[in-house]
């Protein structure tokens, strides 16, 4: 050990004074970091999860308000002279009668009783545009279903126009002046009439859910983006489950270890990242322009997001198969199973929990994806609910896409509401997802 | 067909041997799979080629039928032409006066139901076929078992080729409509061209600007959002992943993460939607309070919350590029006395550096590739500058407003998506792979 470097620098080779004042002070600077260090650390995992509350606490406050309507109830005189007489017609120049007559002059009769005052065309018609469009298919079709209400009076419940209901709502505020506002003074004065009189009531709406699509924000419901979204998705599996089942089995299974195997893998790696945008270019290239398949319909959908999500189903069964012991393969196959047959009657069964959860979570991607949809043209504004997978539809986060796109400020609150249930799709896939895996978890 | 014949030869086979099953070489149901399969493949094939071709060989043999005045003109209006016929096959003569186009449709319509009919009758002889081979050739010898793991082992080599032939798809459409757009417009152009108006001129008496097909001012965009979201996802995945390794107790790491991976999980039009009514609006009123102009679709709001968006995809990689560093080390630094901060700034990320790179690349190519949360709230208007606070445009903004609505499909503001989409593949593909190889190469240092 004579050839230890002599260190010049330091002022003394003795042990370090640990209690000297330098000393100190290098040490607290040291901790001092040490927790700014560990702050900085909790601070990135606080900051993002109050994000993710502050995300879906503003769409749960804004999409509260998209599952209730404002309806006013009014007393309409379902008069035969306008509607023609039930007894006195089949049944079929009454429906026919019905169906001619302008349910608005049965709303302005009864608007006019409520408001004498209010004459003139412009006046009127204002006052009518406070009740919503849909309010004549709704007395229609109250008339229709029982004839026995003409020549009565009845109290009905009304949806109002999407701009009372934000009034209501206490979106639009009513203290800017007149000009920079939707709703003007003198419908304000008719709705507080209306509240005074105990007319104005904000119920549960389940046309949102029932309903399909349209362009007044109180008529809009998601069931025809649900079933589009639910047509997809079957597709989707259809097509996906089994192609991935296999080509996971093949590759884990039955794949001799080669170069032209090592690509197949890597591909599908990169194929996972793949932008999803690239597969809608895909789907419009080669299932619309080349096999001529209908646009927007939820079977190009379906196929397009089964190539994205195939990906994921690969690589989630392939982890799943790996996981199963090679004791098992090894039993089988002592007890003189093919290998075909060790696979699909012992490894298969015994990955099936995490392919299924493999399966569900691409499922659950596929739900939520939206840009390669957009491709295929399924963003079409569809009114009927698709009733095959050839049908135009649309699906629920393209929906959300149209919604958000809409200049009325009511359709703010149907799109955080239509978000919420497409969360809550999501939450219980990805529940299902993991409570397969905790169930049926086995640890070798 | 292929399930009778499954039952049939089944059972057969059971006969043949006199009902002592144990004589056959393969089980019973065996023989009856083997023969659904040669039934039911043939049979499919020939339905599939009637699907995929029958079409096109009914139109053309209607076109070549019609009266030469009508069939001599150009590409264009055979397309058209077709698409009448179409319609008066669906609508009878309610769509449709014009009695060369009625009968075409005739035609049309019997040359249809005859190919169906011939294609129906051809896969049923060829299915009965199958079902003769393979129930003749029943004996108690016969590998029917091998001969059916034969054909589905073909069947799962065929499902992982799948994924290639995937791959080749995306990339020829890809290729083959970008090529199309070259042939139109140079591509020195649309590669360093400073100017990207896509409007060109439907028809020749139109007013419209001859349309500039220059990307660069859509990949300035890009890369300014991009790098918008890395400043904040880098940064706050990274010190997550740090901590959540590091620092956390079990019970927060059990709360913490999977909250995390929601954030991953929210689907994008949601965030986009945020963006867009929520935080690009709060900027605008924050900037105004404090003199400063920022555009209502500024590249910052898509920017945060793209950042957001893709904080879990850096911390979670980061996560396991951490946990893979053998113990060893950071006992080796703590033994010398080094505090934990020390340790992981000084030891373990150096060590865990190429996957943290790796995490970061490939979370800036899903941010490249991102879609629907810049669609919702960044600008349409290409802009080049490095200004946050401006509207710009991004690559898969135009992709999206070239591609939707009516289009007509040739044109070369519809092929230039194509080009953008072949850019935006070789650039996440480029990512990718090198953030690929690197996760790789440096988990094979420490395995």
């Amino acid at each position: 050990m004579t050839d230890r470097p002599i260190s010049h620098s330091e002022p003394s080779n003795g042990p370090t004074d640990w209690k000297s004042d330098a000393m100190q002070a290098r040490i607290g600077r040291r901790y001092r970091r040490e927790r700014t260090f560990q702050l900085l650390g909790f601070s990135a995992v606080v900051v993002s999860i109050l994000f993710l509350v502050f995300l879906l606490g503003n769409i749960v406050k804004n999409g509260a308000y998209g599952f209730v309507q404002t309806s006013v109830s009014i007393d309409v005189t379902f008069s035969a002279d306008l509607l023609g007489d039930p007894t006195a017609l089949s049944p079929q120049a009454f429906t026919e009668k019905v169906r001619k007559t302008n349910m608005l002059r049965l709303i302005q009769a009864s608007m006019q009783d409520l408001f004498p005052e209010v004459k003139g065309r412009r006046d009127t018609r204002t006052l009518l545009r406070m009740v919503s469009t849909g309010a004549r298919a709704q007395l229609r079709n109250m008339i229709l279903s029982d004839p026995t209400l003409i020549g009565t009076t009845k109290r009905v419940e009304l949806l109002t126009s999407d701009d009372i209901d934000q009034v209501i709502k206490g979106n639009i505020d009513v203290a800017l002046p007149e000009a920079n506002r939707k709703v003007k003074d003198n419908e304000l004065s008719w709705l507080k009439t209306l509240q005074n009189d105990d007319r104005i009531s904000l119920n549960f709406h389940s046309q949102f859910l029932t309903g399909g699509d349209s362009r007044e924000p109180e008529l809009a419901g998601v069931w025809g983006a649900i079933v589009g979204s639910a047509f997809t998705l079957m597709v989707t599996l259809l097509t996906a489950f089994p192609i991935g089942l296999c080509a996971a089995v093949y590759l884990e299974e039955f794949a001799p270890k080669n170069r032209f195997t090592d690509i197949i893998e890597i591909n599908i790696n990169n194929l996972a990242a793949v932008p999803s945008i690239v597969f809608g270019l895909l789907g419009l290239a080669v299932f619309l322009s080349v096999m001529g398949m209908p646009r927007s319909a939820p079977i190009v959908g379906g196929l397009t997001l089964a190539l994205l999500t195939l990906p994921t189903v690969i690589i989630a069964s392939r982890a799943s198969i790996a996981a199963v012991p090679p004791s098992i393969r090894d039993a089988a196959r002592g007890l003189g199973a093919s290998q075909m047959q060790v696979v699909f009657h012992h490894v298969i069964p015994l990955a099936m929990p995490g392919i299924m959860t493999g399966t569900i979570i691409g499922m659950a991607r596929a739900l939520g994806e939206s840009a390669p949809l957009l491709m295929i043209g399924m963003v079409a504004f569809i009114v009927d609910i698709p009733g095959s997978i050839n049908d135009a539809a649309t699906v629920l986060p393209v929906q959300i896409y149209l919604w958000a796109d809409s200049p009325e400020r009511a359709f703010v609150e149907k799109t955080s509401a239509a978000i919420m249930v497409l969360l809550f799709f999501l939450i219980a896939m990805n529940g299902i997802a993991i409570w397969l895996r905790q169930k049926f978890e086995q640890k070798w | 067909m292929a399930m009778i014949s499954f039952a049939l030869v089944r059972q057969k086979s059971v006969v043949v041997v006199g009902g002592a099953t144990q004589q056959l070489h393969s089980l019973p149901r065996y023989h009856g799979y083997f023969a659904a399969v040669k039934v039911f493949v043939p049979c499919m094939f020939l339905f599939l080629l009637w699907m995929v071709s029958g079409e096109t060989v009914v139109e053309n043999l209607v076109i070549a039928g019609l009266p030469d005045s009508v069939r001599n003109v150009n590409g264009d209006q055979i397309s058209l032409i077709l698409n009448k016929i179409q319609l008066a096959v669906q609508y009878g003569e309610a769509s449709t006066t014009d009695a060369n186009i009625l009968a075409a449709a005739e035609q049309y319509s019997s040359l249809y139901e005859k190919g169906l009919w011939a294609t129906f009758s051809l896969s049923l002889a060829v299915g009965l076929l199958g079902y003769y081979l393979s129930n003749s050739r029943t004996h108690a010898d016969y590998r029917a078992r091998n001969g059916f793991e034969k054909a589905m082992s073909f069947a799962l080599a065929a499902s992982s080729f799948l994924a290639i032939i995937v791959t080749l798809g995306i990339v020829a459409s890809l290729i083959f409509e970008s090529l199309r757009f070259f042939q139109q417009v140079p591509i020195q152009d649309f590669l360093f061209g400073l100017h990207w108006s896509p409007q060109t001129a439907l028809r020749a008496d139109q007013v419209a600007s001859a349309g500039a097909f220059g990307s660069i001012p859509l990949f300035a965009g890009t890369f300014l959002i991009s790098l918008l979201a890395m400043l904040v996802a880098g940064p706050i995945g990274l010190f997550a992943a740090i901590y959540l390794t590091q620092y956390a107790n079990h019970t927060v790491r059990a709360v913490a993460k999977p909250v995390l991976e929601i954030l991953a999980g929210v689907p994008t039009v949601v965030y986009g939607f945020f963006a867009a009514l929520t935080v690009a609006p709060m900027l605008r009123d924050a900037g105004g309070a404090i003199g400063v102009d920022v555009a209502s679709e500024s590249a910052l709001a898509a920017g945060l919350v793209m950042g957001v968006m893709i904080i879990p995809f850096v911390s979670s990689l980061s996560d396991d590029a951490i946990t893979a560093v053998p113990s060893s080390l950071k006992d080796g630094s703590f033994a010398l006395g080094a505090t934990k901060a020390e340790t992981i700034t000084q030891v373990l990320l150096p060590a865990a550096l190429p996957g943290v790179v790796g995490a970061f690349l490939l979370a800036i190519s899903r941010a490249i590739g991102e879609t629907m949360i810049v669609v919702m709230a960044a600008g349409m208007r290409p802009n080049l500058t490095a200004n946050p606070l401006e509207a710009v445009t991004t690559v898969t903004v135009q992709i999206v407003a070239l591609l939707t609505g009516d289009q007509e499909f040739d044109s070369p503001k519809t092929l230039s998506a194509f080009a953008l989409g072949l850019a935006l593949f070789v650039i996440t593909l480029l990512l990718n792979v090198a953030a690929l190889r690197m996760v790789r190469k440096y988990r094979e240092a420490y395995d």
